[in-house]
């Protein structure tokens, strides 16, 4: 493979993991967010995986293995078993109507090129030119988390997080060390865990997992 | 050697209590671990003062001045803090607040807690600083949940998801600081410690540090509790057990704030300029004057506590953006002495909760009658908090406010404004509760008196006198940070 068509794989890649990011943003219900979820983790490894193949870094297929099995089914799996264990049917409702929040992620994506454009300017990788995608990534997780009422959906935000941060990792830098990586996997697994003991304490203390109803802790009263 | 005792302990020690549970003698074995961790951590201590800075463990770890107090420090508040919590949680359970898995789990996460605030003081490398701060969050997280009440679950699950995007902010900061340092050192876990960063700091290139500092700086400082990333901070810290209260204003604040100051060395290597001191002075002016106007409105005794300890984060924050020798000296001594008496405050104000079975200021009445050695204990806490001589924390302030005198005069009248509005509104709280008669519904107990003693003299003595070998520590942790 030449370096040209690479990288417009590699392009190619990054476009499907925003289009699964706004395609988060745009979804209602859990299970289609689950499923979304998945395949941007997808997505993902697939990239780490061929990116690991031209630049010959090994340690990138570990981190493209991990990123398969953690993201694409561990955690989907685990979302899962939660999702149906809870009984949660109802639909997430958004604090922001859909086509707003979009529009706001629309204005993130123009951001994060503006932001890492000194990046992107001094690297010389051939993913350079996604490093700006993931920090989009990155933003639209955080605005799902920000937008969003319910319990679920915030979790798959603060996921799809960590993917762009994933992401970022291997575009500017080829992936962090291998210790690193393997760590911040590590801290994902014991939080999903940690979520997961939490949807049931929610649900047992609130009766749904609509975070909306937790507002008793307020300033002045 | 030492380094793997230190770290061992607190690590063997979660697992072991989680088999021991919710037996008779799991407070004993809690205490006998921090205890051991405690005096690893002085030997250790002992070793860097004679040898000088070292690193171990093939430069995975990395010990020196600045790192070295703060982990003595962490291992002997944790060690106190053990020591107050037997009573302590054997009465909540008592009162049934606490339940038979929920003592098991308090007594491992609390080690593991330890582990990681430890972990995160001696790597060497800043991906794995990243990591241990997270395991340090998710650690607490369901000890801040301990007690299954509802406004328990909430405050958790607000600290679970803002520290989440915050710390999620500083690893995107790690990876735009390991893109620069890669060009520099080449690839690999080398170019992410911190020897070989600070060796080359200057070569690094000043554009993506700058920008790598923005996230950093949102990220760890949502971890410190700056305003206005400070929300989670209150809940958190007043909805827990008090004994994770103490822990978590008295050390983990002070370890993101240790993440946060190393990060910006690096920074001002590269770009040569005051720039990321700067924001951090603003940060933390901002957080002094918002926290000392939130104490006045606050009801709950924690919650009250929480916000002064985002004020005096606020203070070290400011002082260590403020940079030069005299300030950066106080935020040093400020950060020793202000874990030390907040976390003694943190004991005496969960007695006078168990004691009044409420955390409502109104409520807390008569407590010098009801238990003199509370009662005073909790008077003396609060005169070092607010910073009344001869306290240690008087000494640091006042090296602050000489600094900032001398260097940035505009900042002055708003530091002072807003220490001035947090003694007045802590001290007006404050003096209802103490005095008086005991009310009625006041119950009588026994409390853990020695670490509130033994805290008090040490900010005490700090105040009164500096050890030499203090003194020079500090010093050296100056010349570090310069």
């Amino acid at each position: 493979m030449d370096l040209q068509t690479v990288s417009q794989i590699n392009g190619f890649l990054a476009a499907f993991v925003l289009l699964t990011a706004f395609g988060m943003l745009a979804q209602k219900r859990i299970y289609s967010l689950i499923h979304l979820f998945a395949w941007q983790g997808f997505f993902l490894s697939v990239n780490t995986a061929i990116v690991a193949y031209v630049a010959g870094k090994h340690h990138l297929y570990i981190s493209s293995v991990m990123t398969l099995s953690l993201k694409v089914i561990v955690l989907p799996y685990i979302l899962h078993i939660l999702v149906v264990k809870l009984k949660i049917r109802k639909e997430a409702e958004t604090l922001v109507n859909i086509p707003a929040t979009m529009l706001i992620g629309i204005a993130l994506v123009i951001f994060s090129y503006y932001l890492t454009a000194p990046v992107t300017e001094l690297s010389s990788l051939i993913t350079r030119s996604t490093i700006a995608v993931a920090l989009a990534v990155v933003m639209i997780g955080m605005l799902m988390m920000i937008t969003r009422k319910h319990a679920v959906t915030q979790i798959i935000g603060f996921l799809a997080m960590e993917n762009g941060l994933f992401f970022a990792a291997t575009s500017a830098t080829y992936g962090m060390p291998l210790v690193v990586e393997l760590g911040v996997a590590l801290d994902v697994l014991i939080a999903a865990f940690i979520f997961g003991i939490f949807f049931f304490h929610i649900h047992t203390t609130f009766d749904s997992l609509d975070v909306e109803q937790m507002t008793r802790l307020k300033e002045g009263d | 050697m030492i380094l793997l005792i230190l770290l061992g302990v607190p690590l063997f020690a979660a697992g072991v209590l989680a088999f021991v549970g919710d037996r008779r003698l799991a407070p004993e074995v809690n205490i006998t671990g921090s205890a051991a961790t405690f005096a690893a951590g002085v030997a250790l201590a002992l070793q860097v003062y004679e040898q000088g800075p070292m690193t171990a463990g093939g430069n995975f770890f990395f010990v020196d001045a600045f790192n070295v107090y703060l982990a003595v420090l962490t291992s002997f508040v944790s060690m106190t803090t053990a020591i107050f919590s037997r009573r302590y949680m054997r009465r909540e359970r008592e009162h049934g607040r606490v339940g038979h898995v929920g003592m098991r789990f308090y007594h491992s996460m609390f080690q593991l807690f330890i582990f990681a605030m430890l972990l995160c003081l001696l790597t060497n490398n800043i991906g794995v600083l990243w990591i241990a701060m997270e395991l340090a969050t998710l650690s607490t997280v369901l000890l801040v949940s301990l007690y299954r009440t509802p406004t328990a679950i909430e405050a958790a699950w607000k600290y679970f998801i803002l520290c989440g995007v915050g710390i999620a902010q500083a690893l995107f900061g790690t990876v735009l600081l390991y893109f620069a340092a890669e060009k520099v050192l080449g690839e690999g876990g080398d170019a992410l410690l911190w020897t070989n960063l600070s060796q080359v700091s200057d070569k690094l290139e000043p554009t993506v540090l700058s920008l790598a500092f923005v996230f950093l700086m949102v990220g760890y400082g949502t971890k410190v509790g700056l305003v206005p990333l400070h929300n989670w901070l209150p809940d958190a810290h007043s909805e827990g057990p008090t004994p994770i209260s103490a822990v978590l204003s008295g050390l983990l604040l002070n370890i993101a704030l240790y993440a946060l100051v190393r990060c910006k060395t690096l920074v001002d290597g590269s770009t040569q300029s005051h720039r990321a001191g700067d924001i951090m002075m603003w940060f933390g002016i901002i957080s002094i004057i918002v926290a000392a106007f939130s104490l006045l409105r606050q009801k709950d005794i924690k919650r009250m506590f929480s916000y002064s300890s985002i004020e005096h984060m606020g203070i070290a924050t400011f002082a260590f953006g403020l940079g030069g020798p005299i300030a950066t000296f106080g935020a040093l001594l400020h950060m020793l002495v202000h874990s030390l008496a907040k976390s003694s405050i943190f004991f005496t104000v969960g007695h006078a909760s168990q004691m009044h079975r409420t955390q409502e200021m109104d409520r807390i009445r008569g407590l010098i009658k009801g238990n003199p050695l509370v009662g005073w204990g909790f008077i003396l806490g609060t005169m070092a908090i607010i910073g009344m001589p001869p306290f240690g924390i008087f000494t640091s302030e006042f090296l602050i406010l000489t600094a900032t005198m001398k260097d940035a005069p505009l900042m002055t009248p708003f530091f002072l404004l807003g220490l001035g509005v947090a003694f007045a509104a802590i001290l007006r709280k404050v003096q209802f509760m103490v005095s008086g008669d005991a009310p009625s519904y006041q119950k009588p107990m026994k409390a853990a008196h020695l670490p509130v003693l033994v805290h008090m003299a040490l900010v005490l003595l700090l105040g009164i006198y500096m050890p030499d070998f203090l003194n020079q520590w500090f010093h050296k942790a100056v010349e570090i940070l310069k």
